[in-house]
Formats: structure tokens, sequence, C-alpha cells
């Protein structure tokens, strides 16, 4: 019941990491203008995926739930991707600051110093009254409160696991019950507010009050169809005998909810938005709708549609290869979420996917893909002296 | 095989067998009524002919009883009608998601959640209809085929949209609430010693003779229903935001109220079944089933959706100020420094400090604790809802129309005797139906009763 991490795998999670930093490097010296907002694109999904894993660890915790003990360990292990992201992040970001000073192009529009300048053609009155939120020193305080807050949580939850591995009881178990109420407190505004960072001051003058919630949804949905692809490769290879058809039904359930509750969100923002037709709001989905038209009919299909039609059936939630096939869906359609925050903010209408895009994607996903199995691999798939452990072995329904 | 860890909590206390639950369920009904009943049925029968006269005077004269003015043109009757909307939440969360969630602690309370959702939402629907003035035209919102002359509904109104969320909102939740009682019906039917008793819950069972296929009937139509009301948990208090977040007006029109809406009335909800729940299980002495473990687990729930609604609360302080409109950031400064800032901050300690208490487990756990603050609650989202209501409306683009608004005493009327026209029906329920789904309940005797747990610890021991 363990996993090990072999050369076949460590070889294809190189190659891609290969693939991705020739793209990057491409990128720049072909002076894509797209470059900077891929890196951001990038680095917040699977920062958002692997912070999905570590919230999701907690909720188990906090509601007490017996049936997902067997997932635990994928949930620990998308969590360790969080110092990765952390990296990423601040090296996106200063990157681009750097390059900005340089008279390059800025992500975030509201870093230009002119804006704030009344003397300046450049004046913005709306986003100096932004300032006093969106300047660098505090915005750059955020970040790292951000990153400290979960990573700290992250790394104590699964110090807790592999000590409960030892020493069994239900002490450990009780302790992270605990944490998790804190770290889901301190989740419910930084996820928020990070969402309005990272992503909502992109777009410096538009405002959304559902935009963290939203952007919650969508993290959380994508969290849980990597899950869900990593359980069941590892069921395939054998791993994970412990797996029932009521494990993957159940697992199959959250992809199947939470695809719809991504839905809701979406729509209730982008309903209410088109409805009043208040021209700083709607100017948001109007550039997404005329010109990444494409783009913005498939996130809608591919998340809500998909799922839906596919897993509606019982039976279908307990075949491995649907969960499969779903959830690589829900990584391409959310995927194309995110890229429709990020893209059009930086770049305007002038987007395009080529093999640069889908290659820094792919260098991501070769770094997430070592990671994740570098974890899984150092601590046993099942945590055998877990107190609800029995509950979840006897899971039936 | 089903394993439940030692760790959990018994969810029935009392050692109690099936037949014991029979008897206590069955108890109040068969019974006579005890003095507090009698005292609480004369107060809610007065308080509903109030409500009564209230509505008469107001149909007979006309709206313009009410303390409405050109500029505030809804306030309490909409007020009223969302509180009441919300409160019917906590029924259908308990029937369709705790189901979902395999939360067996639902068990000793659903029955009672929802026939408080049934009755709110008849509550709701009162104050829609008494506040169209004419009230003889009530069905002009159906899209009925057009044979009264030139009416056709506006598909694009979410007035139109509420009509139908709530009309399928109360039809789905009676039929699965009905659905359940008929098992019960027919053990009470197959007690009863009068001939009344015995005439009355032989046709209200519906012929239930408890054969494998009328079981296996009545499970397939309740994960139906269940699978029904899911969606329905989400959109009808969705719905209901967007009579107002569709709007131009400045605190109206926000993104995030569908689903803060929905955790506002999940947590009004929860809130009402305590108040409710403290009180019946005392006077019904079903304190062995709805135990202090199911109170504790409620108001996790209250200290969740309270929190979700702080979050929201400062998301649209925030927001306001991030965004530079200078008329969103004065209907937030209005509410909480205009002068209705009594009712803001009613809102603010009611909905956002006190749940907070619930971080004690101490508090969580004591009866006085949970109904004190329950009370707390329920005032407070009234007053939420007034607060957007209201204040938003008082102050519009054009400072000349300014005004106040403050309601007479027919309104008062109103609202007072609509918790009339909720208690009747509520106590009369606690008297003729089983207030426990005690066929539902006794499927977890095995597995989750103190002395079922007993059991396990001796077999363990050995």
């Amino acid at each position: 019941m363990n996993y090990t991490f072999n050369q076949k795998n460590k070889t294809i999670a190189f190659v891609l990491i290969a693939i991705g930093l020739v793209s990057i490097a491409a990128s720049f010296l072909t002076h894509n203008h797209q470059a900077w907002s891929n890196l951001l694109h990038n680095t917040f999904y699977f920062m958002a995926i692997s912070l999905a894993g570590t919230f999701f660890l907690a909720v188990q915790y906090a509601a007490e739930v017996g049936w997902s003990v067997v997932l635990k360990r994928i949930l620990e292990a998308m969590g360790t991707f969080l110092p990765f992201a952390a990296i990423l992040m601040l090296v996106v970001f200063f990157g681009n600051l750097m390059a900005g000073h340089n008279g390059g192009h800025y992500i975030y529009h509201w870093l230009h110093h002119d804006l704030y300048d009344p003397a300046s053609a450049e004046y913005d009155k709306i986003i100096a009254g932004k300032s006093g939120y969106l300047n660098l020193p505090f915005f750059v305080i955020r970040m790292l409160a951000y990153f400290a807050i979960w990573i700290g949580f992250t790394r104590l939850f699964r110090k807790l696991s592999l000590k409960e591995d030892i020493e069994g009881g239900s002490a450990n178990y009780l302790k992270a019950r605990k944490y998790s109420a804190t770290f889901l407190v301190l989740f419910a505004v930084t996820s928020s507010t990070s969402a309005w960072d990272f992503i909502m001051s992109i777009d410096t003058h538009w405002y959304s009050t559902l935009f963290g919630w939203y952007t919650f949804a969508g993290m959380f949905i994508s969290g849980i169809a990597v899950m869900n692809f990593i359980l069941v490769y590892l069921v395939k290879k054998g791993n994970m005998p412990f797996i029932t058809e009521h494990h993957l039904h159940d697992a199959g359930k959250f992809m199947f909810a939470f695809s719809i509750f991504w839905t809701y969100l979406w729509f209730a923002q982008f309903m209410l938005i088109w409805y009043a037709n208040i021209p700083e709001e709607v100017t948001y989905f109007m550039i997404r709708f005329e010109h990444y038209r494409p783009l913005f009919i498939a996130n809608f299909l591919i998340n809500f549609i998909a799922p839906f039609l596919v897993l509606m059936t019982r039976d279908a939630k307990r075949k491995l290869n649907l969960l499969m096939t779903i959830s690589v869906v829900l990584f391409i359609g959310h995927w194309i979420d995110v890229f429709l925050m990020v893209t059009p903010g930086v770049v305007k209408e002038h987007w395009h996917i080529g093999w640069m895009e889908i290659g820094t994607t792919l260098g991501f996903l070769g770094l997430f893909m070592y990671v994740i199995q570098a974890s899984l691999a150092k601590a046993p798939l099942l945590r055998e002296k877990h107190p609800l452990l029995q509950e979840s072995l006897h899971h039936s329904i | 095989m089903h394993y439940e860890s030692e760790l959990r909590e018994p969810l029935i206390l009392g050692d109690k067998g099936y037949h014991e639950i029979t008897e206590d369920v069955c108890r109040p009904i068969e019974g006579k009524a005890n003095k507090y009943w009698w005292a609480a049925f004369t107060l809610a029968s007065m308080a509903l002919l109030w409500w009564i006269i209230s509505v008469s005077y107001t149909l007979g004269t006309g709206l313009g009883v009410w303390g409405l003015n050109k500029t505030v043109g809804w306030a309490w009757d909409i007020t009223n009608f969302v509180w009441w909307v919300g409160i019917g939440h906590a029924g259908t969360l308990i029937s369709a998601i705790l189901l979902l969630f395999r939360q067996k602690w639902r068990l000793s309370i659903n029955r009672s959640a929802e026939a408080m959702t049934i009755f709110a939402v008849i509550c709701a629907a009162s104050f829609i209809v008494s506040h169209m003035g004419r009230p003889w035209v009530a069905y002009w919102p159906l899209p009925l085929p057009n044979q009264f002359g030139s009416l056709w509904v506006n598909f694009n109104s979410p007035l139109v949209w509420d009509v139908f969320a709530i009309s399928t909102y109360f039809s789905v939740s009676l039929v699965f609430w009905y659905t359940g009682l008929i098992p019960d019906f027919a053990v009470v039917r197959d007690r009863a010693k009068t001939k009344g008793a015995k005439f009355w819950y032989t046709i209200l069972s519906f012929g239930w003779t408890g054969t494998a296929k009328n079981w296996q009937r009545f499970e397939e139509v309740s994960l139906v229903l269940a699978g029904l009301s899911t969606p329905l948990v989400l959109s009808v208090h969705s719905v209901v935001s967007m009579d107002f977040a569709t709007s131009l007006v400045p605190g109206w029109h926000t993104t995030i109220f569908p689903p803060y809406f929905v955790a506002g009335a999940i947590f009004s909800g929860f809130a009402m079944v305590q108040t409710l729940l403290i009180i019946t299980r005392k006077v019904l002495n079903l304190e062995n089933y709805i135990t202090i473990y199911h109170i504790d687990m409620m108001n996790r729930i209250i200290l969740i959706t309270g929190s979700i609604v702080g979050v929201a609360y400062i998301t649209e302080f925030f927001i306001a100020w991030y965004s530079g409109v200078e008329y969103e950031q004065y209907a937030f400064i209005n509410r909480a420094t205009g002068p209705y800032w009594w009712a803001y901050w009613s809102m603010m300690t009611c909905n956002v400090i006190t749940p907070q208490l619930f971080w004690s487990a101490k508090l969580r756990t004591s009866l006085f604790a949970t109904f004190f603050i329950s009370i707390f609650v329920n005032i407070g989202m009234w007053f939420e809802r007034f607060v957007i209501i209201v204040t938003s409306l008082h102050r519009d683009y054009v400072p000349s129309s300014w005004t106040m608004y403050s309601p007479t005493w027919v309104e008062v009327g109103i609202f007072i005797g609509s918790l009339g026209l909720f208690f009747v029906p509520f106590l009369l329920f606690t008297r003729f139906f089983p207030v426990i789904a005690m066929s539902e309940l006794k499927t977890i005797v095995k597995s989750s009763s103190s002395q079922a747990k007993k059991k396990g610890a001796h077999h363990h021991e050995h």
C-alpha cells in the first residue's frame, strides 16, 4: 500500500518540465505579449488546486467525516505543492514588477505610478481611490500572509498525520480537528481576499462582490477533479486495494455536486451583471463575450453540461474510466475558466492559445506531478491508525 | 455492513427499543393537552385573530393604511416575506442536504423542521397576497391562458420567477413531508382507541399496510423527492435575492446576493428550529430523542452560516468602498450612520457577534444559551431584511424625495399576527401529528442508540 515514484513517471515529469522551460523561454525571447499572463494563469491555477486539497482535508476534520479517511493521504499530498506555488507566485510577481519598471508590461495595471499623480495625463481617479488597498507594500504583505497561513496549516496537518502513523490513538486526530476550524476561518477570509488580489485587481476598475466565492467554487471543483484523478490512477495501479465502489461513488458525487455549485455561482454573477447592464460592471463580460466567445461558451458547456450529464446516474460515479475522463475534462475546463479570469485583463482582445501556452501549462503540470508523486511516495497511502479508519473501510451506501 | 466509530455520540438516549419509540412519539397524540399547550394555543389564536383583523382592514380599505410612501414602496411587507421564506429553509436543508451528507442526527428533527417549513412558507405567501392590494386578482402573476383580457406575465421579471420558485418549493416540501408521514400515521391508526381517531388516521394514512412493496415505493419516492428538494434549497432564496439584485438600486444590486441570501436563510431557519425544538422537547418529553448532541450540531450550523453571512456583510462593505462608485458607497455609509443606524447595528450585533459565541462548546451545549441566541438570530435576520429593503430605498438618487418610513398599527398587526398564523398550525401539528419521524428513526436504533453503543462496548471487551 505504498506508492513508489518509479523512473518512468519521473522521466515523464522531467520531460514535461523541460517542455515548460523551453516554452517559457521561447515566450520571452519571441516577445509573446501573453508571456506574463500565461505564468500568472498557471501559477494561480495550480496553486488553487493545491489549496483546495488542504481546504478539503480541513473540512474532513472539522465535520468529523468518517468515509473519507482513505482519501486523506491524497489530499495531504495535494497540499504539498503550495510552497512551490508560493515561490512561483513571488517570482512571477516580482519578475513582472521589474520588467514593468524597465518599461515592460505590467500584469497588474494598478502598479503604474502615473495613475496616482493628479498632475499626470494618466491620472485615474477611480484607481487612485483604491490605493489604500491596492498599493505595493500592502499587496506584498498580504501575499506573504496568505502563503504563510496556507503552508503553515498544510504542514501542520501533515505533521500530525505522520505522527499518528507512529503513535496511534486519537490525540493527533483531535488536535487536527481543532486546528482545522482555525484554518477554515482564516481560509474563509483569505480565499476571498486572495482572489481579489491575484485576479480581480487585474481588471483594476472592475468589481463584483461575488468574485471571491466564485473563485473559491472554481478552486474547489478543480481540486476535487484532481483528487479524483489521483484516486483513480492509484486504484488502477493497484496501490489502493482498500478503495471500494462506495468510495468512488462518494468522490464522484462531490465532483457532480460541486460542478453544479460552480455553475450556480457562474450564473449568479453573470446573470446579475448582464441584467443590470451597468457600464462599469458589464464591460467585464463584454470583452469576454465579444472577443473570447469560443472559450466563454466552452467554459460553461465543459464545466457544467459534461459532468452534469455524465455523472448523473449512480452507476457512472462507480466507474473508474468515467470518473477519470470527467476529472480530465474538468481539469481542462477550469484551466479555461482561469484563463478567462486572467488573460483578458492583461492582453485585452489580443489573445491566442498556441504551443507556447500549452507548453507552459505542461511545464507546470510536470512540476505538479513531480511534487505530488514525491509526497505520495513518502508515507503509506492508508492512514492505518486513524481513529475513524474502520468507518471508512466499512463504508457502504 | 455499516460501522460506527466509538467516537460518535449516541443519537437516541435512554436505551430505547422499537416499542418505546412508538410509545413516546404517540403519547402526545393519544393523551390530553396540558395547560402549557392550551396557554400557547390561546395566545397564538389571539395573534391569528389580530392578523385576520389587520389583513381584513387592509384589504377592505386599501394599502394606504400602511406606512408606505412614494420613496419607500416596499417595507415591512417584503421584509416579513423574506424573513418567513428564509426560516423555511432549515426544513429543506435537513431533509435534503443533510440526507445527502448522511447526517443521521437529522432523523429526530426533520419532521418538525419540515412542518415549520410549510407553515413558514404559508406565512410568507400571505404577505405577497396581502401586499398586492387586490388579492382577488392574485392569480395574475401566473402565466395562464390569455382568456382574461390582455394579461400575460413578463418572464423577464424576477417577481415572476419568485412565483414559480415559491410555489414549487411549497408543493415539493408539502409532498415530501406528507410522504414521510404516511407510515407514521398508519402506526397511529393501528393504535387508535376511539372511532373518530380510527376514521381520521385511516384517511390520513392512505391505506398503508406496511408490506414490502409499500416500503419499496416509499423509499423510491422519498429518494426522488430528496433529489428535487436539493436544488430548491439553493434556488428559492437565490430567486428571492434576485428580486433585489437585478435592480439598479445601490445596496440591492450586488452579485453576492444569491449565495449570501441562501446562507442567511439557513442561518435564520436553524435559529427558528432551535427556538421551537427547545420548547417542544421539554413539553412533549422528547429529551431522549432531541438530545444535547442534536442541539450542538444545529448550533454548529448556525455558527458556520452566521460566519458566512458575516463575511458577506464585510465583503459588501469593502467592495462598495473599492468600487469607487459614490452612490454605492453612500448606501453603505447611510446604513451604518444614517437615521436607520440602530437597525443596522442591531443586525450586526445579532447576526455577526452573537453566533460567534458558539465557538464555546459550553454555550453550544447549553439549552439556555442556545435558546437565547436563537432568539437574537431571529431578530437579527428580521433586521437584515429591513436594513436591505428600507435603508436602500429611503434615500434614493433624488435628495428632494428622501424620506423616512415607519409602520402603522396595521402593519405591526399583520406581522405579529403572522406569528399566530404560524403557531396555530404548528401547535396543532404537535397534538395530532407524530412530531418525530418514528419509522425512519427506528432504522438507526441498531447502530446509533445508546443501547447499541453499550452492546458494542460490551462486545469489544470479550
